[in-house]
């Protein structure tokens, strides 16, 4: 379980991202104006990702194939890809705030997996709930701390070197 | 530039809101079943399920089927006598229906029946685990699958999932299955729930 959750669903959502750089410049131009400042990108993403949080979702992908089948699609597609159209338009508020929301919601979500009273899955052993729900709130705070540092420029982003170059007119210039 | 693309942003976000949103709704059933124990539940509450005929044999190795029930209200869990977790809990909660159902007309007498999912389980080592729990075998029966081809699709038609843990035992969905006068699966209660309760879903699914 905690594989499927911590390594499987967001390695699907890595390939779709990576997907969709690869994309051509036309057509990402196209989807581009049904998506300004990544709006409607993000929501579609928060919420299929959503989807596969919740416990009935992931027992559902082991019990019938289509919806393993559907997981596979869904993940890549509706989470991972528009994210990665979406993620740079969104500017520094939009992504903070799109954090601020998400990342609590794993943690909650963690935090009930491992603390539950219940067996919340049919499908998975009462341990590896526990594993998954410590994992996702470690996964969660790890973000937190990354995306803090990345935001009060502690650490350079990867894509935007240290020296702040006039490429981005959103970036207030630091003399 | 102007406001198309903002409109056209505003009308992709709503398709997606609108979607989404009606796809979780209808995938958690109003947000009232999170879990597929949940959703079981629910499903089984609100048609009752047929259930296949299937050969079992109780601990005494008297063969019989759940169909001979038909008519009594019964309940029915699954166990298997080597499980350290959630079966004892289950198998006391029967020992106190058992026991309280012990005045009463013999016709109206909650019927017990456990199953085992377990092929370790023989009729000697059901009977040995019967007599832990003073079962006498006739108001409370143990059984096994007198078929092993034919234990998946009675635990499919309960929609119980049961897998290998890695201490040798198994985990497994525990509940008390109340059966209606048809013999089909009427109600699935939880496995720790007071023996009124059961007694009252188990005389609701006789009417």
């Amino acid at each position: 379980m905690a594989a499927h959750m911590l390594v499987q669903i967001p390695l699907l959502a890595v390939a779709g991202a990576l997907a969709a750089t690869g994309l051509p410049v036309p057509l990402k131009a196209r989807l581009a104006a049904w998506n300004r400042r990544g709006v409607s990108g993000t929501l579609l993403a928060v919420i299929a990702s959503s989807w596969w949080m919740v416990p009935r979702a992931l027992d559902s992908a082991l019990a019938t194939p289509l919806m393993e089948l559907t997981k596979f699609v869904t993940l890549p597609l509706l989470v991972g890809a528009p994210i990665a159209l979406s993620w740079r338009d969104l500017g520094g508020i939009g992504r903070g705030f799109v954090l601020a929301n998400v990342l609590p919601m794993w943690a909650v979500v963690g935090w009930l997996y491992a603390a539950a009273p219940v067996r919340v899955c049919n499908f998975y052993l009462v341990d590896q709930q526990v594993t998954a729900g410590v994992g996702l709130l470690s996964a969660s705070v790890a973000l937190a701390v990354v995306a803090g540092l990345l935001s009060f420029r502690v650490v350079a982003p990867l894509d935007q070197p240290r020296p702040a170059a006039s490429s981005s007119g959103s970036r207030p210039s630091t003399p | 530039m102007g406001n198309a693309p903002w409109v056209r942003t505003a009308a992709a976000s709503l398709v997606v809101c609108a979607a989404g949103g009606s796809l979780l709704w209808r995938g958690t059933d109003g947000f009232r079943a999170l879990t597929s124990e949940q959703a079981r539940r629910r499903a089984i509450a609100q048609a009752p399920r047929v259930l296949p005929v299937v050969a079992l044999e109780d601990q005494d190795g008297r063969p019989f089927t759940l169909g001979a029930y038909r008519g009594r209200p019964t309940a029915v869990d699954f166990v298997y006598t080597q499980c350290q977790s959630i079966c004892p809990l289950l198998s006391a909660g029967f020992q106190r229906l058992d026991r309280a159902e012990g005045s009463g007309r013999p016709d109206e007498r909650l019927q017990l029946v456990s199953i085992t999912f377990d092929p370790r389980d023989t009729p000697a080592r059901l009977r040995e685990y019967a007599s832990h729990y003073q079962a006498d075998g006739s108001t409370w029966r143990f059984a096994r699958v007198g078929d092993t081809r034919e234990l998946a699709p009675l635990l499919q038609a309960f929609g119980i999932v049961v897998i290998p843990d890695a201490r040798g035992g198994f985990q497994h969905n525990a509940a008390v299955h109340v059966l209606d006068a048809q013999g089909r699966l009427a109600r699935v209660l939880d496995a720790d729930a007071p023996s009124a309760e059961v007694a009252r879903a188990a005389a609701a699914a006789r009417q």
